[in-house]
């Protein structure tokens, strides 16, 4: 069959009109371009007066084909491309393409660089927590969150500025370790930033707790069971808001996540309200794993002893010949990744994020999947959506927290 | 068939137990276990698998191209099990002739966008899926983006409404 014919064939569907004596209906397009998606996407929605009767998604107008990309580029190349998926959890990104290709290549990660990569990871996840948040209230009609949260979000984006010379598109983990020494006086910015941040998440919560609007739009609403998101494959937040406690990073550590002290939230209600609750204790749990990695912070290098894999210091590449031969290598060639596959799942703000990485033993990946979060979390919106009212859509869609460049990819 | 060290572990074991000729082969790299299986027997290993093995999250279904080897399609599904923690690969080997695996979507609804997905990147059809549609490119897009005969830059820049 030919998958042209089968589409239209959709499209006819879509339109056609009811039988005489059957219910009305009427269908409505909410996209490819609304205000509360934050990007490309259409809701076909079905209605029976104010009732949603089916939903369905229709994405890929943000598709650029990064798997696609990855397998024309180098292994180390392909991380500055991760960042442009999730645009709100960057070094999340790089951290899960990254923890794969270290497995093949079998190398050792010194400390130091680990608890570089919790710290970054976890600053991402409040990044992108609190556009999240900010933006959902914004949808929801509270105002004053927004700028408050992108007060917060600017101070962040300055650290990330300070670490990879870059305000969004932060790369910053590398094959190996990091890609640069950490800039001069990092940790005063970082100390300074969370110092204040978890009475910023009390104002938040302060703000839109006793609110009682928000209140009214939230509790009950979009109530999905827990078996159900489970079978669509949901993961994250979504899911510990339907009262399964279950978080990567504490059921398979990676990067020494192991050695902090942090608490998994949960909540049982599997609504909208559950899900901003779950968000904003994540919050402060991830800012209590900052102010642990700033202060037991471990000395030595920030990048692992691979010579083949990790480019020299220029200091050594400019006075010991094998240095600079490793260079030459490196940057002419790339790095050999052993033959073989694996797969390492991380926590991103969003779900589980993994990549599925296949290599031939070239200097350039096989296949690259991205297992993403949004795209495994956005096939539950039918079941937030039907059977619901229309203007509780948003909120829906806004307690879902998809990034439309990491459903596409 | 299997190796030894395989045989042992309690996933293969419950399998081997509950059809002996379920399992082609299998490898365990790295800590992570590869099990190969048969087209025909992809659908009733899964349900066995979730039913009595609580593999109850389906993590995704991708595809690998190993062009120009044959069987050409290598079709992945990564498996989760949250009580027992542990995680699990399924792989069937597809001709390019032939490239029809059926659809598992009855046992994890969660395998529909990803089976569109692998339907639309690499033209696996799934048998039995009940919308199999193109998901990200667009209806009228010709050819499968990731197969690596596939160019990166795409065969021609041409566009409908143009």
């Amino acid at each position: 069959m030919n998958p042209v014919d089968t589409a239209m064939e959709h499209r006819l569907e879509e339109i056609e009109p009811a039988a005489p004596g059957a219910p009305r209906r009427m269908v409505l397009n909410m996209g490819p371009q609304h205000p509360s998606t934050h990007g490309v996407l259409r809701v076909i929605l079905e209605l029976d007066g104010e009732i949603v009767t089916s939903a369905r998604p229709d994405i890929g107008y943000l598709h650029t084909g990064i798997e696609k990309q990855a397998e024309a580029l180098g292994w180390q190349q392909v991380v500055t491309i991760t960042d442009r998926m999730d645009y709100l959890a960057n070094l999340s990104n790089n951290l899960a393409y990254v923890l794969p290709v270290e497995k093949l290549l079998g190398i050792e990660i010194p400390p130091k660089a680990q608890w570089m990569r919790v710290l970054l990871a976890e600053l991402s996840r409040i990044n992108s927590h609190v556009v999240w948040l900010g933006t959902h209230a914004l949808d929801l009609g509270a105002m004053t969150v927004f700028f408050y949260c992108f007060r917060e979000r600017e101070e962040l984006l300055r650290i990330f500025e300070m670490f990879s010379g870059q305000r969004m598109m932060t790369s910053y983990i590398r094959i190996g370790g990091l890609a640069l020494e950490p800039p001069r006086g990092w940790d005063r910015a970082v100390r300074n930033f969370i110092r204040g941040f978890p009475e910023k998440v009390d104002e938040y919560e302060a703000l839109l707790r006793e609110n009682p609007i928000f209140l009214k739009r939230t509790q009950g609403v979009a109530y999905a069971p827990l078996e159900q998101l489970l079978d669509l494959g949901v993961t994250g937040p979504m899911i510990r808001a339907a009262g399964l406690a279950w978080d990567i990073r504490k059921a398979e550590p990676y990067s020494s996540y192991e050695k902090f002290d942090f608490r998994v939230p949960v909540e049982q209600s599997s609504d909208v309200y559950a899900r901003f609750l779950i968000r904003l204790e994540e919050m402060r749990q991830s800012a209590r794993i900052v102010e642990q990695a700033l202060e037991g912070m471990p000395e030595g290098a920030w990048k692992a002893d691979a010579p083949r894999v990790v480019l020299p210091d220029r200091e050594k590449m400019k006075t010991q010949m094998e240095a600079l031969i490793y260079h030459f290598k490196i940057v002419t060639e790339g790095v050999h990744v052993p033959a073989g596959e694996a797969y390492v799942p991380v926590e991103s703000p969003r779900g589980e994020i993994g990549f599925y990485v296949v290599s031939d033993g070239g200097t350039q990946p096989w296949r690259v999947f991205m297992r993403t979060p949004s795209f495994g979390n956005l096939q539950a919106l039918p079941a937030l959506f039907e059977g619901k009212l229309i203007a509780d859509t948003i909120a829906a869609l806004g307690s879902m927290d998809f990034v439309l460049g990491d459903v596409d990819r | 068939m299997l190796p030894e060290e395989i045989q042992q572990l309690e996933t293969p074991a419950a399998i081997a137990q509950w059809d002996a000729e379920a399992l082609t082969g299998g490898s365990l790299a790295r800590g992570e276990l590869v099990l190969w299986t048969a087209r025909e027997r992809i659908a009733a290993l899964c349900r066995f698998l979730k039913e009595e093995r609580q593999f109850t999250r389906l993590v995704a279904v991708t595809c690998i191209d190993r062009y120009p080897v044959e069987p050409r399609f290598e079709v992945v599904y990564l498996l989760h099990s949250i009580p027992r923690n542990e995680r699990l690969r399924l792989k069937v080997a597809v001709h390019s002739g032939d490239a029809v695996v059926p659809s598992v979507c009855g046992v994890w609804a969660g395998a529909n966008w990803y089976e569109r997905e692998v339907f639309d990147m690499f033209g696996v059809r799934f048998e039995g899926h009940p919308d199999l549609r193109r998901i990200l490119m667009p209806d009228y897009w010709q050819g499968h983006p990731l197969r690596k005969d596939f160019p990166v830059h795409g065969h021609k820049y041409s566009y409908k409404d143009e």
